[in-house]
């Protein structure tokens, strides 16, 4: 597939991604990341199979498509857990392919997972306290002289109370993460990514198992994060959901990309109703996309 | 039977050389097992490269005591080293397999006839002991009250072992209240979710490894050092699997739970001991004789233990809250 900078965006008069055209690759005015021929196989299937993709700064990016599209495979391979067989990718500009997990982390990625991953027999709050980066006390010989960290500590406290109310946990700060209920960890692992300080953050299904009453507070929490600065990537088969607060939607399925644009564009999109119905399940995709395309 | 004999042999044991040294080795397995969530199935290793180190440079090449010392720490820093390079990055299993074997290779090395010439084959190696003794501050006699009756020789063992105990629990406390300890229970919890929020895992595992494994090798020394001398056998898998018993008796993931763990443990066996021995001799015990007596009291180590996992599996200290939970 060749990746077309679309002509109808100069560069001199950067648009809101949501005035870009659509279509598969379709470049961004700002991009965060950009991913190019990236390829993993599990043997004879190729779970992922991305010619170009790229996420607009400051924005919010829905990933749709079925299940087993390849989307949390995505998500592990750009966040370092699992191991690319082709393909580069760059994150703020600079080429991250091959980093470790941790490292990324660091530099501003941060994902959470579609099973959530709380840590059972540790307290909401030290799971939150886990998150913050860069602490003194996690050095081996600084760990064992309390002055050392004692005050960060209380700094990382504050802060991680404040996520906590922010997120409907902060009654549970002394709770065994174990305890919580489905939705509540989602909520915790949440939160406890947004601990690390992230310019973008990838939530693998976020919402699935959150009571809907509080799923319209998170919406809210998601949206806020964009305002701050935040780049936000996330899985989610909540149609409405999608509609409702993402700017721009990429649709993949078998692997590959097949549709993106701004919601309303993408969801009227045949390729894309196709691809969840499994109508044309032995045609291409891609081909028929372009087709349809004006 | 002489209870009085019963009581003085339970109440030394409370305090005994035995206790302090597996207390240890559990003090170093709790650090893998019970905070990091590591399987280290060698601990039996890292307190033999402790004893043999020692042994060695003392008393096969004549070098002084701090000498040995260093040389055993450093050996096991080196077998951390080995074992965990390779492993640490696979799934937990793999570490438990590695260190077994690694055990048993030494053990065997040892006790083989073509490096007798080092560490003495079969029967060991002895007589490096005097450099500890001369630096004994207290003169010679016999000290202590009640059941608790010491030579010099061997309060001195037993108060650098407490004293060593004592150190490395406060370490391990210090340790593992910090954000460094937290780092290694996120790990324990859940690799990926530690990863995930930017911790190097494969450096933190490491360094439990190695640290829980130093703690492992001042057990050998304490060993060596009480025994007066090293035997291979001595560092076999029972070492291992009795330092986990310790480790499940006290609680896991709690600081002091290896030693309570220990002194339990080597009360029960002493009291199971004598009194079946002292059965057997009063003819109330007809179908066994004193030298079954040993196997037997293993075989009741091993049924409590049993009613310890189903009646109270967080162990004597441990919190109940956090069994439940794994469950799920
Ligand atoms: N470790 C693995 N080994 C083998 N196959 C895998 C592995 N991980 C994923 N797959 C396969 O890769 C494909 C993509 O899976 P993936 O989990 O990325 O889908 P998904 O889009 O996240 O689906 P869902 O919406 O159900 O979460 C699936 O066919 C899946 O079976
Ligand atoms: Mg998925």
């Amino acid at each position: 597939m060749t990746h077309d900078r679309s002509p109808s965006t100069p560069a001199d008069r950067p648009p809101g991604p949501e005035t870009l055209r659509g279509g598969p690759g379709a470049a961004k005015p700002d991009p965060i990341l950009v991913v190019d021929g990236l390829q993993r196989r599990f043997g004879g299937l190729v779970a992922v199979d991305v010619d170009h993709l790229e996420v607009q700064r400051g924005s919010i990016t829905a990933l749709i498509g079925p299940n087993g599209a390849g989307k949390t495979t995505l998500f592990n391979l750009l966040t370092g857990f699992d191991r690319a067989d082709h393909g580069t990718w760059t994150f703020d500009g600079r080429p991250v392919h091959g980093v470790p997990a941790h490292r990324l982390v660091r530099s501003g990625m941060v994902r959470t997972f579609q099973l959530t991953k709380v840590l059972s027999r540790m307290t909401v709050l030290e799971n939150m306290r886990l998150g913050a980066p860069e602490q003194r006390g996690e050095g081996l010989l600084r760990a064992l002289v309390r002055p050392l960290w004692a005050r960060q500590e209380a700094e990382i406290t504050a802060r991680a109370e404040a996520l906590l109310t922010r997120f409907a946990l902060g009654r549970m700060r002394d709770e065994y993460a174990g305890s919580l209920s489905g939705g509540q960890r989602k909520l915790l692992e949440m939160a406890r990514a947004l601990m690390t300080s992230p310019r973008m953050v990838m939530l693998d299904e976020p919402m699935a198992g959150v009571n809907p009453a509080l799923t319209q507070t998170l919406l809210d929490h998601v949206r806020t994060l964009r305002d701050e600065g935040m780049t936000v990537l996330f899985v989610e088969h909540d149609m409405d959901m999608v509609r409702d607060i993402s700017d721009w939607v990429v649709v993949m399925a078998q692997g590959r990309v097949i549709a993106e644009g701004p919601p309303a564009v993408v969801m009227s999109d045949p390729a894309v109703v196709d691809a969840y119905l499994g109508a044309h399940h032995d045609a291409p995709l891609t081909g028929s996309l372009q087709e349809d395309r004006p | 039977m002489d209870w009085s004999t019963v009581l003085t042999n339970a109440a030394t044991s409370l305090v005994g050389l035995q206790t302090i040294v597996y207390a240890l080795a559990a003090v170093g397995l709790n650090l893998h097992f019970g905070y990091t969530g590591l399987l280290n199935f060698g601990q039996a290793a890292f307190a033999a490269v402790g004893a043999y180190g020692l042994a060695i440079v003392v008393a096969s090449a004549g070098l002084p005591l701090p000498v040995g010392l260093a040389a055993g720490l450093a050996g096991s820093v080196v077998l951390s080293v080995l074992l965990g390079l390779p492993t640490l990055r696979l799934r937990a299993d793999y570490l438990a397999i590695a260190t077994i074997a690694a055990a048993e290779i030494l053990r065997i090395s040892a006790r083989s006839s073509t490096l007798r010439e080092f560490t003495g084959g079969a029967s060991g190696i002895n007589g490096f002991t005097e450099p500890f003794h001369d630096l004994n501050p207290l003169p010679p006699g016999t000290y202590g009250f009640g059941p608790w009756r010491y030579h010099e020789r061997d309060l001195w063992v037993l108060l650098v072992g407490w004293t060593v105990l004592a150190v490395c629990c406060l370490v391990v406390w210090l340790l593992v209240r910090s954000p460094w300890g937290r780092v290694l229970r996120g790990i324990r919890e859940d690799e990926d979710a530690a990863r995930g929020l930017g911790k190097n895992v494969y450096a933190y595992k490491m360094q439990a490894l190695a640290i829980g494994g130093v703690i492992g090798t001042l057990a050998g020394f304490v060993y060596a050092l009480g025994q007066g001398s090293v035997q291979p056998d001595l560092y076999g898998t029972e070492l291992t699997f009795f330092a986990y018993t310790v480790l499940l008796l006290g609680g896991v993931a709690r600081v002091l739970g290896p030693v309570v763990g220990a002194a339990i443990f080597w009360v029960v066996l002493s009291l199971t001991d004598t009194v079946l021995r002292g059965a057997v001799d009063e003819g109330w015990l007809t179908f066994m004789s004193t030298t079954q007596v040993g196997q037997v009291r293993f075989m009741l180590v091993g049924l409590a233990l049993m009613f310890l996992m189903i009646f109270r599996p967080q162990g004597i200290f441990g919190d109940p809250r956090q069994i439940a939970l794994d469950a799920r």
